[in-house]
């Protein structure tokens, strides 16, 4: 057996065992304060649907940002599709994030291409060709509801659908995993359940989908498992989860 | 990497141009304004060289021989003289010549009351330099040489041209030096801010798994263009008004045309052009791609 493939068949290992998401005692310290996370543990299974809640300073940023590999744990090991990232060198950091989609609040599309090429720009880097990049652009954006408005730029779009531009550009490359940080935080509601709806159907279709949001009525009226987060500790973890108050 | 690939990098990099159509202009408008006082100041030293050059060029010695030597060992001198490295140039001149422009230059028809040549021992070998900082050696040579009564010389004239170039070299070389320093200070700066300003670009691209080449790959042809533009710009005003300006000089100042001569604009052009066109590009290679760099670690 080769070496590479012998990696390959260790990673499934630990995805089997451990889950598609592995933190094992992973702490953050930032130069100064109190530690963003403390010591939390957390399994993520292949095809889960998590919501992550949690007021300001619970940690549910820093936590994104070290399974995107932004950042790295002061302690603690942190496993994402079997790799243990802190260990990925930086000239494979890109290779391992074509395996995440990536949804933010402020949807971060780029401002002076129009939804095509912000769609197609995710499968540029990954060099598919561009005959394929034709058709797959405009069938995602078709998947999203915006095959009509491929020609637009982010700023002739509304909220709701800058959001939906992201979710195909995260979607396009078919990732093991959609990471969305407070994907409603700048919608109303309407928007913001067409978003969950696409969320819940992106799931369906078997990625594994982690939302980190404060909307309690979404996060209530799915009946999805719930991680509550506070202090940088994961204070619940629980399967049909509701969104529990600080209080 | 992909021709697909190559192609959308350069289709990206022109694109990235007009996308910042303010901070290109500042960048371009900022390398031509170095590069056009980085031109004129080159023309002009340049042409300082090449007047002093031209003077040397007519600068000699003249080699007088000793009374009644055989007119072999006058052609043995000659062949001593030209095999000395200092020596570009030797010309014989007969007795009779040097009659002939004697009285041309300060007889002009008053030469009745010599009925013989005057200058019959005064035939002599004009010798030119290739360089007047080896004059001492050559005059010491000469000297030296059995059948040589004299040597006419100018010292002062000698010590003025090669002194005269050693200054033109020194000061051009530290005007343009110190020019070149502001230079890519000012258009690495500019671009850096051009570059700053899209660090959510860049950081967008990182996110979704873009290598630091394919981020990087874009900036830097838009730099290495942008340093291209800006480098065409002041060479294709300098080509205008260079033979405008030497023609206005030649009408304004006739007397000084007579005696400067003024290198062509392909003399000036041929190190100009491939010089400016790498410091442009090379600055705007440079700082693109150092600037990026900074901003890649997401």
């Amino acid at each position: 057996m080769s070496r590479k493939e012998e990696k390959r068949k260790r990673r499934e290992r630990m995805i089997e065992e451990n889950g598609l998401i592995f933190l094992d005692g992973v702490s953050k310290v930032y130069s100064a304060g109190a530690p963003a996370l403390n010591g939390i543990t957390l399994h993520v299974n292949r095809g889960e649907f998590v919501f992550i809640v949690g007021d300001s300073g619970s940690g549910k940023s820093t936590l994104i940002k070290l399974l995107l590999r932004e950042l790295t744990a002061t302690s603690g090991k942190v496993w994402v599709m079997g790799h243990d990232i802190a260990n990925l060198p930086h000239r494979k950091i890109p290779k391992f994030r074509r395996n995440l989609g990536i949804v933010f609040q402020d949807f971060r599309l780029l401002k002076d291409r129009n939804v095509y090429e912000n769609v197609a720009f995710a499968q540029r880097i990954i060099e598919v060709p561009t005959k394929d990049i034709r058709r797959n652009v405009p069938s995602i954006l078709a998947t999203v509801g915006l095959a009509g408005k491929y020609k637009a730029k982010p700023k002739q779009l509304s909220g709701g659908e800058q959001q939906r531009v992201a979710l195909a550009r995260a979607l396009i490359n078919k990732p093991s995993i959609l990471l969305a940080d407070e994907p409603t935080g700048n919608l109303d509601p309407k928007n913001s359940w067409e978003i969950m709806m696409l969320l819940e159907e992106i799931n369906a279709s078997g990625t594994t989908v982690i939302v980190v949001t404060h909307n309690r009525e979404i996060v209530n009226a799915m009946q999805k498992r719930v991680v509550t987060m506070k202090k940088g500790i994961i204070v619940s973890d629980e399967e049909e989860g509701e969104y529990i108050d600080e209080d | 990497m992909k021709i697909s690939t190559m192609f959308y990098t350069l289709r990206q990099g022109i694109k990235g141009i007009f996308r910042n159509k303010l901070f290109s202009l500042a960048s371009i408008a900022t390398i031509s304004a170095c590069l056009f006082l980085f031109g004129i100041l080159y023309a002009i030293v340049m042409n300082f060289q090449h007047i002093v050059k031209t003077a040397e060029e007519g600068f000699c010695v003249v080699v007088f021989f000793d009374n009644n030597i055989e007119d072999t060992r006058k052609s043995e001198i000659g062949d001593l003289i030209r095999l000395r490295t200092e020596v570009a140039d030797v010309k014989y001149v007969s007795a009779s010549e040097a009659w002939s422009w004697y009285k041309e230059r300060y007889l002009k028809g008053h030469e009745e009351g010599f009925p013989t040549n005057p200058l019959e021992h005064y035939d002599n070998y004009e010798v030119y330099l290739k360089d007047v900082s080896m004059y001492d050696s050559l005059v010491t040579y000469l000297m030296s040489v059995e059948g040589v009564r004299y040597v006419r010389r100018s010292d002062v004239v000698a010590e003025a041209l090669s002194g005269g170039n050693l200054l033109i070299a020194y000061v051009s070389l530290g005007i343009i030096g110190i020019l070149l320093a502001v230079s890519v200070f000012l258009i690495s700066n500019t671009v850096t801010i051009g570059i700053s300003v899209r660090q959510e670009e860049i950081n967008i691209m990182k996110y979704i798994g873009a290598t630091d080449f394919f981020v990087r790959a874009p900036f830097v042809i838009e730099g290495m263009l942008i340093g291209a533009v800006g480098a065409g710009i002041p060479l294709g005003l300098i080509y205008l008004l260079y033979n405008k300006i030497v023609l206005q000089v030649g009408t304004a100042f006739p007397a000084l045309s007579e005696r400067l001569s003024f290198l062509p604009v392909n003399g000036i052009f041929d190190v100009l052009t491939p010089v400016s066109l790498c410091i442009g590009i090379g600055i705007g290679f440079l700082g693109s791609f150092t600037t990026v760099r900074k901003h890649l670690k997401v």
